[in-house]
C-alpha cells in the first residue's frame, strides 16, 4: 500500500474558492480541484476515524441533520449517519413511504417541511432522477444527493476516488475498468466524470442492452466483452445488477451474465497483476463477482471503500457547511 | 345596414405566397366578398395589419378560451382524454356546445373505451353527436388488430384517424430521446425507432383499410422519411407537429426542466432540422399547439414523474411567425399549416378567406414584440417551454363567424 498523499498549503484556492458550491448535487460541473480539495479533507477523517476509541470531533455541534431518504438503503444511510455523528451534530433519520414519494406536491412539501424545521443541511436519497435537484431549490440549507435514480451518487464516486488515490497514489494515468449495469447506475455515471475528470483512462463494459447512448461523449471507451477490456486495467471496478430499476428482461439469466461479465479468477488474471478490485455494494455474489475474490483484502478494496464513505461524507458535511457556522474565509 | 367591410388589410388568400392588400366583405357569418367593400356596410380598418384565416388548432387537450383568444384560435379539435374521456355522445355532445358561440370546439371521438386501447368506442353515435374525427388519444394501440378493424370502420364513416405514435413497447418509461443528454442526466429514454416503428406499421395499415390517418405529431427525420414516402405512393394520409419540435431539441432537458417534458420527446438537433425541412417542402401538412395546460402539481416534479405536456395556443401564432422570417416558409404556406389544412381535415367550412366560408378572421400585427411569461400566460397554466422568449407577432381582433369578438 502507498502512503497517502496529504494536502499541502497552497495546493488549493484559498477559503470557500476551493469549493464554492451551495450544495453537492452531483460530479458532473466540478472542478478537479473541488474533487481533489474534498479528497484532501477527507483523509484527515480517515486518520481521525483509525485513530481509537474517541473518534470524535464537535465542529458541527449543534447543526441539525437530516438524512431524508425516499428510496430504501442500509449502507449509504448509516455512513452519513456516522458522519454527522462523529462531527458533533444532531442527525435525524427521515424515512419517507414509497407510496408517498410519487404524490407530486410531497415531495415538494417534504422539502418546504424539512426546510421549516432549520436544519443545517440535508441529505436525499430519492429514486427520481433530478429529485434531489429539484429539492435544492427549495430549501436554504445545503443539499447532499445521496443517489437520485440513475442520474448522480457524488458521494460514492468520491469515495472511490479516494480508495484508488490511497491504494495507487495517484488517480491521473490510470486504467479503470468499470464493469456490469452502466445503464441504470448512478454510481457509473458519477465515477465516469469523476475519474476522467481526474485524469484516469476509463472503460466501461456492459452488455448492449445495459449500456447507455452517448457515451463516449463521458470521454470513456465502451465495452461489450469484458475479457477484451482488461488488460492493462489498474482498478476493475464491479457494478451491482439493478433488477429493481428494469421493466422486462435485459439479460437471460443471472447465471448468464456471470458466464459473459461476472469477474472470476480467470477474468481478474487478464487484468495487471496487481490490479485492484472494488464493488459499491451491495454485491450478488456469484452474479457480478465470485466470492473468493470479493473476500480478497489483497485484491479486492470492497470494505475499505465503506471506510473511506464515511470519511468523505464527513468531509462533504464538513466543507457545506463551513460558511453558515462563519468559518474564517468561508462567509 | 349590410354586413361588414374589412378595409385595407394584408389578406392572406388561398394560394398566395404573400398577403396583398384587399377589401374584404362579411354579411352574416360568412365572407361575401373577396376584393370588394360594400358602400353600406360598417367599416373596420385593417391597415397596417395582416388578415388571416382563424386559426384551427389540431388537437388540444382543454378548452382554454383565454389562451386560444390571445392566440388568434378560432376553433381547436379537442383529444379525448379528458375527464370523463370522450367515449360516447354524451360527453361529445356537451364539448361541442362549450365554446360557442366565440370559440369552437370541434371534439374528437375516443377510439376506444376509456381509451384503453382495447374495446372500440361507439364512434358512428359519436359521429352523429358532432364529433369530426377519431383519436387514439395520448396512447398507442399496441393490438395490430384492433387498430385494423378501428381504421377500416373510420374508413366507412368517412372520419379521419388521429394517431400518436410511439411503440410503447420499446419506448417502456423512456421520458426522453436515447443520446448524451439523457445519458448525462440519468433519464430513461428510447431512441427515434419507437417513432418509426409505429408509423410502418400504421402506414401499412392504413395502405389496406383505406382510413385517413393524421399522424398527429411526427418528430423524427426517419418518420418524416417514412410520411414523405406513403405520401408519394399516393396514400391519404397527414401529419403534424408542434413549435416545440421545430424550435427545441433535447438539450432544452438541461436542469430537469419539466416543462420541456413532452410526448414525444424532444430530439436530436439533427431530427428537428429535419422537421424544419419537413415543413418547408411540404412533408408536414399541420403546425398545432398541442396544447395542454398542466399545473404545479403536475410540473413540480422529478422530471420522469412529471406529466408530459405543454401550454401553446398562446405562443403558436408568434413562434411559427418564426418561420416566415427564417424564410423557411412563405406566410400563405403558414396559414395553410394553421388553418387551411386543419379546416381540410375536419371537412369545415373555414380555414380559408373565400367566398362562402365562414368569416373566422384574424387580425395580426406580425412585428408587435412580446416576451413570452409563464407567469403572465392566460393560459390554465404556464407551462411553457419557452419561458422568457423575446417573441414578435400579437393578434390585434379576432372575428368568429362575422362577429368581432
Amino acid at each position: 500500500m502507498t502512503s497517502p498523499p496529504t494536502a499541502s498549503p497552497g495546493r488549493f484556492p484559498a477559503g470557500s474558492a476551493a469549493f464554492p458550491h451551495r450544495h453537492l448535487l452531483g460530479i458532473a460541473g466540478l472542478q478537479p480541484w473541488e474533487i481533489e480539495f474534498i479528497l484532501s479533507e477527507a483523509e484527515q477523517w480517515v486518520a481521525l476515524n483509525r485513530s481509537g476509541a474517541t473518534k470524535r470531533d464537535d465542529r458541527l455541534r449543534g447543526l441539525t441533520i437530516i438524512n431524508a431518504f425516499f428510496e430504501n438503503s442500509t449502507r449509504t444511510l448509516l455512513s452519513f449517519e456516522i458522519a454527522g455523528k462523529r462531527l458533533g451534530a444532531d442527525v435525524v433519520n427521515m424515512h419517507v413511504a414509497q407510496s408517498s414519494t410519487k404524490k407530486g406536491e410531497t415531495l415538494i412539501d417534504t422539502a418546504m417541511t424539512l426546510n421549516a424545521m432549520r436544519a443545517d443541511a440535508i441529505v436525499i436519497r430519492h429514486g427520481s432522477s433530478g429529485a434531489v435537484d429539484l429539492i435544492s431549490q427549495k430549501v436554504d440549507c445545503p443539499v447532499l444527493n445521496a443517489g437520485d435514480g440513475t442520474h448522480e451518487h457524488p458521494t460514492q464516486a468520491l469515495l472511490d476516488a479516494l480508495t484508488i488515490r490511497r491504494r495507487k497514489g495517484r488517480i491521473d494515468g490510470l486504467v479503470v475498468t468499470i464493469c456490469g449495469d452502466i445503464l441504470h447506475s448512478r454510481v457509473a455515471r458519477s465515477n465516469m466524470i469523476s475519474l476522467t475528470t481526474l485524469g484516469a483512462q476509463v472503460r466501461v463494459v456492459a452488455p448492449p442492452a445495459l449500456m447507455p447512448e452517448g457515451i463516449a461523449s463521458f470521454g470513456v471507451e465502451a465495452f461489450n466483452n469484458f475479457d477484451a477490456a482488461l488488460p492493462g486495467s489498474d482498478v476493475v471496478m464491479m457494478l451491482r445488477l439493478q433488477n429493481e430499476r428494469m421493466q422486462g428482461d435485459f439479460i437471460p439469466s443471472p447465471r448468464e451474465f456471470f458466464h459473459l461479465y461476472g469477474l472470476d479468477s480467470r477474468r481478474l488474471a487478464l487484468a495487471k497483476p496487481d490490479a485492484l478490485v472494488m464493488h459499491p455494494g451491495p454485491m450478488n455474489r456469484g452474479v457480478e463477482i465470485a466470492s473468493h475474490i470479493a473476500d480478497d483484502l489483497e485484491r479486492s478494496a470492497i470494505t475499505e471503500q465503506v471506510e473511506m464513505g464515511v470519511a468523505v461524507r464527513m468531509a462533504c458535511l464538513d466543507i457545506l457547511t463551513r460558511r453558515a457556522r462563519g468559518v474564517e474565509g468561508w462567509s | 345596414m349590410s354586413g361588414t367591410n374589412i378595409l385595407g388589410g394584408q389578406v392572406i388568400l388561398p394560394g398566395k405566397a404573400t398577403p396583398e392588400t384587399a377589401h374584404l366583405h362579411v354579411s352574416g357569418e360568412r365572407i361575401e366578398q373577396v376584393g370588394k367593400a360594400d358602400p353600406l356596410g360598417e367599416r373596420i380598418d385593417a391597415d397596417g395589419l395582416i388578415v388571416a384565416p382563424g386559426i384551427i388548432d389540431l388537437g388540444v387537450f382543454a378548452t382554454d378560451k383565454p389562451a386560444f383568444r390571445f392566440g388568434g384560435i378560432t376553433r381547436a379539435a379537442l383529444m379525448p382524454d379528458q375527464s370523463p374521456v370522450h367515449d360516447d355522445p354524451a360527453t361529445i355532445r356537451f364539448a361541442g356546445r362549450k365554446g360557442k358561440p366565440d370559440f369552437w370546439v370541434h371534439p374528437l371521438a375516443a377510439a376506444t373505451k376509456d381509451l384503453d386501447g382495447q374495446h372500440m368506442a361507439e364512434i358512428a353515435l359519436m359521429k352523429d353527436a358532432g364529433a369530426l374525427g377519431v383519436a387514439t388519444g395520448r396512447r398507442w394501440i399496441a393490438d395490430s388488430g384492433v387498430m385494423l378493424r378501428l381504421m377500416r370502420y373510420c374508413a366507412m364513416l368517412d372520419l379521419p384517424l388521429f394517431v400518436h405514435s410511439e411503440d410503447a413497447g420499446l419506448a417502456g418509461n423512456a421520458v426522453a430521446t436515447t443520446g448524451l443528454n439523457a445519458t448525462l442526466l440519468g433519464l430513461p429514454s428510447a431512441s427515434p425507432t419507437v417513432e418509426t416503428l409505429a408509423i410502418q406499421r400504421d402506414l401499412a395499415l392504413a395502405a389496406e383499410s383505406g382510413a385517413h390517418l393524421h399522424f398527429r405529431q411526427v418528430t423524427t427525420s426517419a418518420g418524416l422519411d417514412l410520411i414523405r414516402a406513403a405520401k408519394y405512393k399516393g396514400l391519404g394520409i397527414s401529419c403534424g407537429i408542434t413549435p416545440a419540435h421545430l424550435f427545441l431539441s433535447d438539450t432544452a432537458l438541461t436542469g430537469f426542466r419539466t416543462f420541456a417534458r413532452l410526448s414525444p420527446p424532444l430530439r436530436s438537433e439533427e431530427d428537428r432540422l429535419a422537421c424544419i425541412a419537413a415543413v418547408a417542402d411540404g412533408t408536414i401538412d399541420v403546425i398545432a399547439s398541442g396544447h395542454d395546460p398542466r399545473g404545479p402539481e403536475d410540473k413540480r416534479l422529478p422530471f420522469a414523474d412529471a406529466a408530459p405536456g405543454m401550454a401553446g395556443a398562446e405562443t403558436l401564432l408568434a413562434l411559427t411567425l418564426n418561420l416566415v422570417r427564417d424564410g423557411h416558409i412563405s406566410m400563405g404556406r403558414l396559414f395553410e399549416l394553421l388553418a387551411t389544412n386543419p379546416a381540410k381535415i375536419l371537412k369545415v367550412n373555414a380555414g380559408a378567406i373565400e367566398i362562402g366560408r365562414e368569416a373566422d378572421l384574424i387580425f395580426i400585427d406580425p412585428d408587435a414584440p412580446w416576451q413570452v411569461d409563464s407567469d403572465k400566460m392566460a393560459a390554465l397554466a404556464g407551462n411553457t417551454p419557452f419561458d422568457k422568449l423575446p417573441v414578435q407577432g400579437r393578434v390585434r381582433k379576432i372575428m368568429k363567424g362575422g362577429k368581432i369578438i
